[in-house]
């Protein structure tokens, strides 16, 4: 049986989310994909889904959600009470919903993306692979108030991991891993100590695009004949900022490339707010 | 001519290999040789291969324990001097309304470089701009070989909305806006051809390796053409080269 999720209200910058595109970069088509694909795949894990299947994706405000059929949720990301019916439920665990449940969300406490999985995955339209929302890709690129995403209703409880708990939510990693960049050599030894010295701080110049830095480094390398970028590429614009690309980042770019983020340190950037700080920090 | 090839780590799961910094045809054809090499004969192995000018990042699935030993198999798979002779390379003719009605830039770019618009029209149209790789934007194409005379560095600062389908000069490159996006570039023309269909199985019909030339038509054909595309009925002119 078909249910539908209403969207109430839809909160800032809510999308449906997969693991990503893949293999259609050769195209210009950007990857996309969760912003943090850690609690996205917690939020997955939780309800015994693929993968794949997708969740529902939003930064700082939750949308509201009302379900037409029975089914099981979690939610996990940035830190949020939550209550389904009105009553608190917790983040991180598998949740039953009856026909007609509403979930709210309050403004989130801590952190930036927050998830909805659904058993199952919410059905939008697959398009190039991929339901993960893009603009000129998926038929929409943002939730409005009043849409409705098709799920496949569920009576079961998934047992394996219903009592699963996370020991803290996000981990707020101050340290982010990074490989040496294409053009890292082209740098001077005084830049390449400075990129190691430094801390560095996220911008309000941050969305599922690429996050700006607070910081810049002086910049004397000549920009590079257009080449492949990935999510995690940190770039170097020739006025000297610095430039995170996230995962709806083009598929090429001109700016020298000086390092490549760890996934792992993508899902953390990702979940830092404006002002947050950390260091880079080479893997060897 | 044998190229020196770097190849480099570039984040858990993907490598880089690059060749000498220049565009260049002979290089191109080279590199497109390697990527049909690697994708064939690793196609278990990678989620895909993206190219740009001078450089292929392959993408694993899996995150690389030994990089030397990819980085080996990857070496013993090229062919330095290696063509791909298999491939049938397409010549797109593109047409294109060079009309100051439809492009808001063309009056002020001729102003700019002295020509008249029609000199503008026969350079730019003179050429078969081959086509290196996709990027910026989905069914965007890098193309090389834009006439010197044509070059004019980018605005300063970038136009908020420029059309679908707007033909455009960047500095040393031409291209055209497969979609409704910001951009830099001196919109001198407009094609009512798309670019890029999410509802085809290859969302673009150009390939790298593929050569694009301009057709200018008039406001009228331009209409025409636009309104055989809506009902299904336009052929795009193509040729095998």
């Amino acid at each position: 049986m078909i249910g539908k999720v209403k969207i109430i209200k839809p909160g800032f910058f809510s999308t449906i989310q997969d693991e990503g595109r893949f293999g259609f970069a050769k195209f210009g088509v950007p990857r996309s994909g969760a912003m943090d694909q850690t609690s996205f795949n917690f939020a997955n894990s939780l309800l015994g889904n693929n993968k794949n299947d997708t969740c529902i994706e939003w930064a700082f405000q939750p949308p509201v959600l009302q379900f037409s059929e029975p089914t099981s949720i979690s939610v996990t990301g940035a830190e949020t009470d939550c209550f389904l019916n009105g009553e608190s439920i917790k983040m991180y665990h598998q949740i039953k919903v009856e026909k007609g449940g509403v979930l709210t969300m309050n403004f989130c406490k801590t952190n930036v993306y927050g998830y909805v999985g659904i058993k199952d995955g919410f059905q939008t339209p697959k398009v190039l692979s991929s339901r993960s929302f893009y603009k000129e890709i998926t038929p929409q690129f943002l939730l409005k108030e009043n849409d409705k995403i098709e799920y496949k209703s569920s009576q079961s409880f998934y047992d394996q991991f219903s009592n699963l708990s996370v020991p803290s939510f996000i981990n707020d990693e101050n340290e982010l891993l990074v490989f040496k960049g294409p053009e890292f050599d082209q740098l001077s030894e005084k830049q390449k100590l400075a990129l190691f010295t430094s801390r560095y701080t996220v911008s309000n110049m941050a969305n599922r695009m690429a996050i700006q830095l607070e910081e810049g480094l002086p910049n004397d390398i000549q920009p590079i004949l257009t080449s492949p970028v990935l999510p995690g590429t940190v770039q170097l614009t020739p006025s000297g900022n610095i430039i995170v690309l996230m995962r709806d980042c083009q598929t090429t770019g001109g700016y020298p490339r000086i390092l490549q983020l760890s996934e792992k340190s993508i899902d953390h950037i990702a979940q830092k707010r404006a002002n947050g700080q950390f260091s880079f920090q080479l893997i060897v | 001519m044998e190229y020196k090839l770097q190849y480099k780590r570039y984040s858990e799961n993907a490598i880089l290999i690059e060749w000498p910094s220049e565009i260049d045809e002979n290089l191109h054809q080279n590199l497109l040789c390697f990527k049909k090499i690697i994708e064939t004969e690793l196609v278990k192995l990678i989620v895909e291969v993206i190219s740009g000018y001078n450089s292929l990042l392959i993408v694993y699935h899996v995150p690389i324990n030994n990089i030397y030993d990819k980085i080996s198999l990857l070496k013993s798979l090229y062919l330095p001097n290696a063509v791909d002779d298999t491939v049938k390379n397409v010549l797109w003719k593109i047409p294109v309304c060079y009309s100051p009605t439809l492009a808001q830039d063309l009056e002020q770019f001729s102003k700019v470089k002295s020509m008249t618009i029609n000199e503008l029209i026969s350079l730019h149209t003179a050429t078969r701009y081959r086509v290196y790789f996709i990027g910026f934007l989905p069914g965007f194409l890098y193309l090389g070989g834009l006439d010197k005379k044509l070059h004019l560095p980018r605005k300063k600062s970038p136009s908020l909305n420029i059309r679908k389908g707007s033909v455009a000069i960047g500095g040393n490159q031409t291209g055209i806006y497969p979609m409704n996006s910001p951009g830099g570039w001196h919109v001198i023309g407009e094609s009512p051809v798309s670019f890029f269909d999410v509802n085809n199985n290859v969302p673009c019909f150009a390939k790298p390796g593929d050569l694009v030339q301009f057709v200018s038509v008039d406001i009228e054909e331009y209409n025409d053409i636009s309104s055989r595309i809506v009902e299904s009925d336009y052929q795009l002119e193509s040729i095998v080269l």
